[in-house]
This record gives structure tokens, sequence and C-alpha cells, in this order.
């Protein structure tokens, strides 16, 4: 049973609209009254793979369920896709040009830092047909 | 410290205090962002030489006091407009990260 179900656009390329998918269901989670340091958890991670969409695939939506005990955040684009996803998920792997480098991304540590953050985390990814991320994070 | 206290110390200019009380409680200094979210603590400042609008979004995930922006860099217009509307604290000073890691750290 989802509680509550929201859904966004994010746009590719855009490094301004960047990140608001993840700022509104941020807001969300906090007018919830859920606990700050799960939102930071899945706020982090929500807001690295939003960004992976914007600058690798060209866009894409993100699906959040909001249930009482957990958050399940779906990103799904129809990009390129990700030939070897263990090579992708090995930090300080990144296939970013010079010119993300320059805003700050490119690291290499976006999909570590899913993991990381979350306590469950799928990737399911077809090259030319696309990347789904799923980011799970159980309430405290 | 305070971000105020903290923004004397350093002699910074202040681009936007949002709030000149909040206390600082760590040290993090790095620049790729997704080190920043993987590492920077809670209540910490942030010594970064990054200034495009992306560090606003990042300062708010990571719950940083304050981003000091080192080396006379100014961020961006846009940059500064989104650090007032999201309530941002955000300074800036001539010192290199390192120099400014000293001074802080040499204050307590
Ligand atoms: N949605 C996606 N579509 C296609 N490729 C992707 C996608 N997400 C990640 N990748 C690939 O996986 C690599 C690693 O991603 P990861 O987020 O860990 O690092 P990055 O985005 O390159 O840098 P950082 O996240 O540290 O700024 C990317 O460089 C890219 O090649
Ligand atoms: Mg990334």
């Amino acid at each position: 049973m989802s509680s509550l179900h929201l859904e966004y656009e994010v746009e590719g390329n855009n490094f301004v609209s960047a990140g608001q998918a993840t700022e509104k269901v941020k807001f969300c989670l906090k007018g919830m009254g859920i606990n700050p340091a799960d939102i930071r958890r899945i706020a982090i991670a929500m807001y690295e793979a939003e960004i992976n969409m914007v600058i690798h695939a060209n866009g894409g939506k993100a699906l959040v369920d909001i249930f009482v005990d957990k958050i399940v955040v779906k990103l799904v684009d129809t990009g390129p896709g990700i030939a070897d996803i263990d090579k992708a998920m090995t930090p300080g792997f990144s296939t970013a040009t010079d010119s993300i480098r320059d805003l700050g991304f490119g690291a290499g540590m976006g999909l570590h830092n899913m993991k990381k953050y979350t306590d469950e985390m799928y990737v399911e990814s077809t090259v030319g047909v696309g990347t789904t991320i799923t980011l799970v994070v159980n309430f405290s | 410290m305070t971000v105020k206290t903290l923004a004397h110390k350093l002699n910074a200019k202040e681009l936007n205090l949002a709030d000149p009380n909040r206390e600082v409680e760590r040290i993090y200094a790095g620049d790729l962002l997704s080190h920043v979210m993987g590492n920077a603590p809670s209540n910490c400042v942030w010594f970064t030489v990054m200034t495009n609008v992306n560090i606003c979004a990042v300062a708010t995930l990571t719950d940083c006091s304050v981003i000091v922006v080192c080396e006379g860099c100014i961020p961006d217009q846009l940059t500064l407009e989104r650090a007032k509307t999201q309530g941002i604290n955000i300074l800036s000073t001539v010192l290199t990260i390192s120099e400014a890691i000293v001074r802080v750290h040499n204050a307590g």
C-alpha cells in the first residue's frame, strides 16, 4: 500500500534545474516529520541519481513512493545505458567530460554514495534502452 | 564557534549570511561534489574553490553550516541568488584552503 506517490520530470543537461526533484521530495519528508538523518540519506542518494540522469542520460523521470516505514525512489531514463554495471559502481570510474568535471561532477563516486546511503539499491540497465536505479531507505 | 565569528577570523566577505549564529562544529574541504556529499559531516564549514550553483544543492543536502569559497573565488550571480532563497550561509576569502583551515583550527 502506497501512502504517497510523486512523479517528477528531470531535464537533461540542465544544471540550473538539476536537483529540483530531490528538493521537493526532501521538503515533503520534512513536512511529514521524518527523521532528519533518514532524509539526509535519501536526499543525497536521490540527488546523485538525479544528477546522473542530467549528465549521462539526457534526463528522465523520478518516481517516488513514500510508505509509513520507508521511501522507494525510482530514477528511470531512456539514455545510453551502462555497459558494465560492476565497473560503473567502482569508486573513481567515470566517463564524465572535462566540462562536466569543471562543474564539480565526475569523481566517479555517485553510484558508490547511493549504495552507501541507502538500505537497498538496484541498478538495471540495457545499452541503447536506458537505466533504472531503485533506491530504498527504511525510516528509523 | 559561530558562522559570524568564523567570518571575522577569516577576514571573509559575507556574501550571504542567512543564519550568522549557526554553530560550526567540524571542518571539511573538497571540490568534487560527490566526495563532499559522501564525506562532509552535518554542521561543518565547507572550504572549496567551486563557485557554480550546484554548491548550494550540496550544502543543503549535507546540511553544512557555511560554505567558504577560498582563494578569492566569487560565486556567480545565480549561485548567490540560490543561496539567498535557500537560506545558505556563504563567505568568500582570499586565503587558500589550507591557510583557512589552519586559522579555523587554531581558533578552536
Ligand atoms: N543514468 C545513467 N545513464 C548512463 N550512464 C550512467 C548513468 N549513471 C551512471 N552512468 C555511468 O556510470 C559512471 C559512474 O557513475 P557515478 O555517478 O558513480 O560517477 P560520475 O557521475 O561519473 O561522477 P560523480 O557522480 O562522482 O560526479 C558514469 O560516469 C557513467 O558512465
Ligand atoms: Mg554521478
